[in-house]
């Protein structure tokens, strides 16, 4: 946690000598709580101060970022327990688990390299490999290389593999699973070697908050860990708990983030297992998995749970032409909250049919929601209506009303009156039947 | 040293309710469920003990609907005709609970018949919902209300705009409400106050918050929930009911559930995708504080009650 100007100043020599350029070592303390100097600028203070100065800058949560040639994935960092609080700012790295001695590893893993898929917009990957060292490690992890550059966990307790596999990575960011009390002296030794970061594994907090500071003092500060737990109860209470503990008691070593194997109880429990980890607090979710269906759902699932709740999604208002409409198109009506928008777009796109979509200002609020908040009323459709200036673009002076507002549509006629008001479908889906049927 | 563990004392507690009567309280089911009662955060068995589980409801309707995904209407199959056979399935498939949705066609008398051929074909405890216009809902929950008196069902669903006639037909017949307002804090606690305000006690008020389909606004869902939880456990006596939400709804008028072709190969099997859809939006909604779940498809029912088994065993 942050010190303010007043723990800090109680931390510096407290001669007023002026020679960081401040006054007296009062104003400078509260340039540095304000994170406006640097504390290298005064030259008096003691190492016990240093030490306990930059504990305290350091997040409560350990930013760890794994990195391959061209992509990398973050995970910590994090300020909050809900995300309404602030925001969850970095999304858990989804993992395919792959084993080495698979014959079929590298069309695997070509395939799940390959994986893209479109929501709202934004195309959504898997972000690494977790590579099971049950053949030849270092031959796994060669093969990978030549079909994807995606980050790599690499899950071994043999030191001498690790080191001829990590090898084969100089210059990446790659995790290494795991250490316990049995063999964390030599596990430690290559992470630091090859600068890797290293997953620590307890069947308790208490384990884990023991182990942690005896592999920092081998000499590696990126750690994450591997909590435990039996089911998504236990699971759910120590990472509710790790993160309490770190943000806030500040204890520093469970101040890391954590990695979650989803499939542990069976690949039957495994979408469950990823959701209530990607819902709480994981840093990293392995999948044995790879299945679009299930990938889909998760990736999405993610997104929206680490989307900034201040911030809504939202496309700019306008008029949105779509399949190269015609004067005699329709115009369709809907809100600026972006999955409202790309629902209606795609469907409309989808079925071939010309429109211009005309998305009106409702702050970045769905149909309902806006309306229920008075942010989407016949005033401000009129308003898009006319200051987009659609009734220049067509001949046939109509538009269509989502259905979940038809009760707007008495007032609409009032504040349009030379348009004729429809009332379309409730759901997005249903908009291509409705445009063929109803609007001819 | 054993780590101390940081542990939030709140004082609030979520309102205990209790739906459906068995005989010995004047009714017919085969025993009730109370939910609530919670004094932490979803499942800290170290803060609290959870006195009771979240349960799942099914969703049936009075009749076949014809605008349900067909993946639905191919696990329920001839049941859907018929509520009394559907209600049957439903019970086997592990529902707590039922929801029976009336609709437009149903005529009062309709709805009395199938209100009534639920109760005798499962000792299940019973919501019902209107089709969700308001004249229509007043015109059918009322004689319903009345030809269930005693049986402590759930009427629904009561809207700012709609909720007087149906509290007071629940009072007058010992029912309970669900109150629904559009994922807003302030909405749910106002129409809490509304519905309280004509006198209905506080242990037979279900608020629902709504919530959104995951890709489809589940966000705003999550975070209201756990804003509302968080509210009454600091104390907010008006946003202490339980909560009750629809994932099976949401979820399965989304193009991802509904619709198995013409849609992206990178979304995968439809089957599994569709109650993928399902089954994650009620996890979700489970963790961020959900007394009652919605659904629809079997499948999910036994995937998000096996959660919940691991959720509240310590
Ligand atoms: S240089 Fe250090 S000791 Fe001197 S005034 Fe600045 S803070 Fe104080």
């Amino acid at each position: 946690m942050a010190l303010s100007g007043i723990q800090i100043y109680k931390l510096l020599p407290q001669t007023n000598c002026k020679e960081c350029g401040f006054p007296t070592c009062l104003a400078f303390s509260m340039k540095l709580a304000a994170k406006q100097v640097e504390l290298s600028a005064c030259p008096y203070v003691s190492e016990a101060s240093k030490k306990q100065l930059a504990e305290s800058s350091a997040p409560p949560v350990r930013l760890i970022t794994l990195k391959a040639n061209g992509a990398e994935i973050k995970a910590g960092n994090e300020v909050c327990m809900f995300r309404h609080e602030k925001t969850f700012y970095n999304k858990p790295g989804l993992f395919i688990r792959v084993k080495a001695s698979d014959p079929d590893l590298a069309a695997k893993v070509t395939k799940a390299d390959a994986y893209k898929v479109n929501y709202v917009g934004m195309d959504f990957t898997v972000d690494g490999f977790a590579v099971e060292a049950d053949g030849d490690l270092t031959a796994a992890v060669k093969a990978i290389r030549a079909v994807s550059k995606r980050p790599l966990i690499l899950i071994s307790t043999d030191a001498a593999a690790l080191d001829s596999a990590l090898g084969l990575l100089a210059g990446e960011q790659t995790l290494i699973y795991a250490a316990d009390s049995s063999n964390y002296e030599a596990l430690a030794d290559t992470a630091k070697k090859h600068k890797a970061a290293l997953v620590v594994k307890g069947d308790s907090l208490d384990a884990l908050a023991d182990l942690t500071p005896k592999v920092q003092a081998k000499g590696v500060e990126d750690m994450v860990l591997d909590l435990g737990g039996k089911n998504l109860g236990e699971w759910l209470t120590r990472s509710t708990q790790a993160r309490r503990l770190a943000l806030k008691s500040n204890f520093k070593p469970l101040g890391y983030p954590t990695i979650f194997f989803a499939a542990q109880n069976g690949v039957e429990k495994e979408a469950v297992y990823a959701a209530q980890a990607i819902s709480k607090y994981a840093g990293f979710v392995i999948l044995d998995t790879f299945a679009p269906e299930m990938i889909y759902p998760l990736l999405v699932l993610r997104e929206n749970i680490y989307t900034d709740p201040q911030k809504p999604i939202q496309v700019t208002p306008g008029i949105y032409e779509i399949n190269s409409p015609k004067p005699e198109s329709p115009v369709l009506i809907t809100t600026n909250f972006s999955i409202t928008y790309f629902s209606v777009a795609n469907e409309v796109e989808g079925s071939g049919l010309p429109a211009w979509l005309v998305v009106t200002d409702a702050e970045g609020m769905s149909v309902l929601t806006a309306w229920a908040a008075g942010k989407f009323d016949a005033e401000r459709i009129a308003k898009a209506v006319k200051g987009f200036d659609v009734a220049s673009k067509v001949s046939k002076k109509r538009i269509v009303l989502p259905g979940h507002v038809a009760v707007l549509s008495g007032e609409l006629e009032e504040e349009l009156s030379d348009w004729e008001i429809r009332v379309g479908p409730r759901e997005a889906v249903d908009l291509p039947a409705f445009m063929k049927q109803a609007l001819n | 040293m054993p780590i101390e563990i940081p542990k939030d004392k709140w004082p609030g507690k979520i309102q205990s309710v209790t739906i459906g009567a068995a005989a010995a309280e004047g009714g017919t089911r085969t025993k009730s469920i109370t939910i609530g009662g919670q004094t932490c955060m979803p499942y800290l068995h170290y803060e609290a003990p959870m006195p009771n589980r979240p349960v799942i409801a099914i969703e049936i309707k009075s009749r076949k609907p014809d605008d349900w995904s067909s993946l639905l209407a191919e696990v329920w199959g001839d049941a859907m005709n018929d509520p009394a056979q559907w209600a049957k399935k439903a019970e086997e498939a592990g529902a707590d609970l039922l929801v029976l949705a009336l609709t437009l066609a149903d005529s009062p008398e309709d709805a009395v018949k199938a209100v009534k051929a639920v109760l005798g074909a499962s000792g299940l405890p019973l919501v019902v919902w209107g089709p969700g216009q308001a004249e229509k809902d007043n015109e059918l929950l009322v004689p319903v209300a009345e030809a269930a008196k005693g049986e402590k069902l759930v009427l629904g669903i009561c809207e700012d705009k709609n909720y007087r006639t149906i509290v007071a037909t629940a009072m007058a017949n010992g029912h309970l409400v669900q109150a629904r307002t559009p994922m807003d804090v302030n909405l749910s606690k106002q129409l809490n106050i509304l519905i309280s305000d004509m006198g209905m006690p506080h242990d037979r008020i279900i608020m629902d918050p709504t919530t959104g389909a995951l890709g489809y606004g589940i966000e705003y869902g999550y975070s209201v929930m756990e804003r509302l939880r968080l509210a009454a456990l600091q104390g907010d006596t008006m946003t202490q009911q339980p909560m009750m939400v629809t994932p099976g709804f949401e979820a399965w008028k989304t193009k991802e559930s509904k619709v198995g072709e013409g849609v992206p190969e990178s979304w995968g099997d439809w089957k599994a995708r569709a109650i993928n859809w399902e089954t994650l939006t009620a996890i979700a909604l489970v963790e961020s504080g959900a007394d009652i779940v919605v659904l629809r498809h079997p499948e999910s029912v036994k995937r998000v009650s096996e959660a919940i088994g691991e959720l509240i065993s310590v």
